[in-house]
């Protein structure tokens, strides 16, 4: 006889973060209706898609039980070489343009799978030299010159909408192209880590490492799949960055590393490996879009920007721990039976 | 006509040293085809590094031989081990905490497939057929890390019969279980044996191998003592080659004439936990609680403990009524509580031997600066290694690297040693070789016998019908029946917890 699960919504760290959503655009709306615009919101979407897909990469990182800090720099480097190809040679093809910065991530990413397996130095470790000597690389060699003459199919290519609608004062708007990258990731990545063997091993060797080697699993595999993931990602987010700013700087991109972890980990990745899920991830990168947003609508000075996300993502984080400390204490109440 | 029987695996001239610490040195194995063979050892005999080098999870020193059905390896890895038909249930179980009890049982399936897709109703089916098959039932969506020590202990035994195997490893898998699912098990066992197939079991209980096993293989300090057959031992023989020395296991005498209740428990409620709980403890009194497992013990320990607030009743603790917030309010009222899953709440694995054992008793190894004393920590978690028998290659080395007996005995020290008025143990014998087991029973009537009240909770009869002054016997919730020393012999007791 099967017993129906128990999966109760309000066990979900994805419910508390979808309630501290639509609390905190309530708040919003009142204070500047513009707020919830269809058109604000797409705005946010397609500003957010950068942030959004480098997530869902990180993501898949930390549930393996590992961390990346290296992927803006595999962004920033995919996207300058995709710079250069295209506006020396002139190349106006949007395919090749988008072809190019990903499997210089994935190569990349190797890089950093490799260090991570064969010299066991902890991952944090490993992807901030990685960071370093991939960025000090680009630097030397460029000695950050911008990139700006592109080919009209990508001047083009960002005001495509697959959603348009116009404005009361006539302005047209909609879902930016970009947005759908974001969407195609999502619904990838979720199918990745709940419906294949790969993705279902990654939260094995996030759950406990040793007990993966001992069943047999290929560890080695494991990380090469999550690095390389993390770095193509990287490489189509760098694409979708070089799409809204129409301009190519060497350090547009470096210092976005907490953004992506902060939004990763107030969707419920833990840092020590093992657990988060699509749509937590999607969520995070939304809490910290509409704060951002919040602040701006309202306002803020710049400067109080960075200690409204801190004061937020401390937070969420105690609310977390709140949160596991009833779980546990269910728990002994619910072994017991 | 002579029956022919062949072997399924031989270990030749197996070594494993860890930095100087000889794991195993020498040892000859072999296990024949659809043969039951038991290990036995004292904790650190290196049992489950012999395991773990047939599983291939560890790989022994150049210049051995292991040999599957006549083909040959220097080492292993995992996933051959597994391919050539060896199953394991490891000592620690290696289950992955944030999946999944069918995830857990059916991991294979994840790593056998071809086609990189998971088919989640085959990974239910294979979850539900093995759970039937051993008459169990556990949510199979239900993460692991949620589930009890026996329960998880039930999961990996699962794991380890979702597919067909030839040889069956089960390294300590009944540490936790009650004796009903201890006998499916073994007739489980039985019925895989009648097939042919070949299953090697460890086990500090040595009725339970003496039951089961047909060719019984000692270890001692790593290196092996013999092969025997079943009839050429009986339990004392066992203990004595496992030892190298006989055990007496005394009986406990009388304890206190005085007796000052120190605990009194009145009607204490815990809805679908407990019901009506009454009883008193006295100083100096060992007062066993005994009862088969989903009885409630372990919850009404909690409760007394201040991690499980009971719906009502009362608590006095020296004759004033007490209200436990939290374990802190309970351990300030003198009270101690060794848990039952010892090997997943009670270690700091990464850390060294040393300061696992004193960080209870921070206080007493402090210097007139209020820093901690580097020479009385030694000297103190020397001391406590000694008293506890416990195998450790130095007291620097990481918990880790402990046996699973010894990591036990780790956690018992420690709490051990600071001295509540009233001590709660919850299976404190549990996975610890017989010689330890007999160390533990003297220092607990030693520390009785000073005045401390102890609640000794267990499964085994004759620990507690030899150790304990007065026995509670539980059953469904409720206190069913309360004996004195000497008032019920072990078979009257076990007769009444089976029926
Ligand atoms: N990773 C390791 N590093 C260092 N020493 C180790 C390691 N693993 C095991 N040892 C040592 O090897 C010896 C044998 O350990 P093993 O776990 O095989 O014992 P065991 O017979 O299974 O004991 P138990 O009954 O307590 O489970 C012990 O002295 C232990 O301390
Ligand atoms: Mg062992």
């Amino acid at each position: 006889m099967m017993r129906k699960s128990r999966w109760k919504i309000y066990n979900q760290t994805e419910f508390y973060l979808f309630i501290v959503l639509i609390v905190l655009s309530t708040i919003l709306a009142f204070v500047n209706p513009k707020f919830l615009r269809l058109e604000n919101i797409f705005d946010l979407l397609r500003n957010y898609t950068f942030l959004g897909i480098l997530a869902l990469g990180q993501l898949v990182v930390l549930i393996s039980g590992g961390i990346d800090v290296s992927f803006t720099a595999i962004a920033t480097v995919s996207q300058y070489i995709m710079g250069v190809i295209i506006s020396k040679y002139y190349i106006d093809n949007i395919l090749v343009a988008l072809a190019i910065p990903i499997p210089i991530g994935i190569a990349l990413g190797l890089v950093n799978a490799l260090l991570v397996y064969y010299t066991r130095v902890h991952p944090v470790i490993i992807t901030i030299s990685t960071l370093n000597v991939f960025y000090g690389f680009l630097m030397f060699i460029t000695s950050g010159r911008w990139i700006y003459k592109f080919p009209p199919s990508f001047r083009n290519f960002v005001q495509i909408k697959i959603l348009s609608f116009t404005s009361a004062k006539g302005t047209p708007y909609g879902l930016s192209i970009l947005t759908l990258f974001w969407i195609i990731v999502a619904v990838m990545t979720w199918f990745i880590l709940k419906h294949t063997n790969i993705g279902r091993k990654i939260y094995a060797v996030g759950g406990n490492l040793e007990a993966a080697r001992r069943a047999g699993i290929n560890i080695f595999r494991t990380y090469i799949f999550v690095y390389c993931y993390m770095g193509g990602l990287a490489g189509l987010a760098s694409f979708v960055q070089a799409q809204l700013a129409q301009i190519i700087q060497p350090n547009a991109i470096v210092g976005k590393e907490l953004d992506v972890l902060a939004a990763a980990i107030l969707g419920g990745a833990s840092v020590f490996g093992g657990s988060g899920t699509v749509p937590g991830a999607i969520l995070g990168v939304l809490l910290i879009a509409i704060i951002k947003n919040g602040l701006v609508l309202m306002r803020i000075p710049a400067y109080w920007h960075q200690v409204v996300m801190g004061a937020i993502i401390a937070g969420a984080a105690s609310v977390t721990a709140l949160q596991m400390k009833f779980k546990s204490r269910r728990m002994v109440r619910k072994n017991v039976d | 006509m002579e029956e022919r029987i062949s072997h399924f695996l031989i270990l030749r001239n197996i070594n494993k040293n860890y930095g100087g610490v000889k794991a195993l040195e020498k040892v000859d194995l072999d296990i024949m085809e659809g043969e039951i063979h038991c290990l036995v050892g004292e904790n650190g005999s290196g049992k489950s590094t012999l395991v773990k080098i047939i599983t291939g999870v560890v790989k022994p020193e150049p210049g051995g031989k292991i040999e599957i059905k006549g083909e040959s390896f220097e080492f292993l890895d995992p996933l051959t081990s597994f391919l050539k038909g060896i199953h394991v249930v490891h000592q620690d179980l290696s289950l992955f905490p944030n999946l999944s009890v069918a995830e857990n049982i059916a991991i294979h399936e994840h790593i056998m497939k071809k086609s990189g897709l998971v088919n989640w109703k085959r990974i239910y089916e294979v979850a539900d057929r093995v759970m039937k098959r051993l008459g169990i039932y556990i949510d199979p969506h239900i993460q692991v890390e949620k589930l009890s020590v026996a329960d998880q202990q039930l999961v990996a035994i699962c794991r380890s019969l979702a597919s067909d195997a030839k040889l069956m490893i089960l390294d300590e898998p009944t540490s936790s279980l009650t004796s009903r699912e201890v006998e499916r098990l073994f007739s489980i066992l039985r019925d895989l044996k009648s097939r042919g197939i070949s299953i090697l079991f460890i086990s500090h209980r040595l009725d339970e191998v003496l039951d089961i096993g047909e060719r019984i293989t000692v270890l001692k300090d790593g290196k092996k003592v013999g092969t025997f057959r079943k009839e050429e031992l009986d339990k004392k023989k066992l203990t004595y080659l496992m030892t190298g020395r006989e055990l007496a296991f005394v009986r406990r005498s009388k304890g206190l004439e005085k007796k000052v209740p120190i605990l009194k428990v009145e009607n204490l409620t815990k809805y679908g936990q407990f019901e009506n709980v009454s009883f008193e403890l006295h100083s100096g009194e060992i007062l066993g609680l005994i009862g088969p497992r989903g009885a409630g013990r372990t919850e009404l320990a909690l409760s007394l403990f201040g991690m499980n607030p009971p719906d009502s009743g009362r608590i006095f603790v020296e004759g004033k009524e007490v209200s436990f917030k939290s374990n802190r309010d309970a351990i300030k009222h003198g009270i101690g509580y060794v848990p039952e899953n010892r090997l997943t709440q009670g270690l700091v694995l990464e850390q060294s031997v040393k300061n696992n054992l004193v960080i209870t008793i921070l206080e007493r190894i402090l210097n007139d600066f209020r820093l901690i004393d580097e020479e009385r920590k030694n000297k103190v978690a020397e001391e406590m290694v000694r008293k506890f028998g416990i195998k450790t290659a130095g007291m620097d080395v990481a918990a880790k690297t402990l046996s699973g007996g010894n990591q036990q005995k780790v956690v018992l020290a420690k709490w051990i040693s600071t001295a509540p008025k009233i001590l709660i143990l919850d299976g404190p014998t549990m996975g610890i070789d017989v010689a330890a087991k007999e160390s533990i029973y003297r220092l607990v009537s030693k520390l009785a016998n000073e005045g401390i009240a102890v609640l000794f909770i267990s499964d085994e009869s004759s620990e507690v019908t030899a150790n304990c002054d007065r026995i509670m016997l539980m059953k469904n919730r409720k206190i069913v029946g309360v004996f004195k020393k000497d008032e019920i012999s072990e078979e009257e007791l076990e007769r009444r917890i089976k029926e």
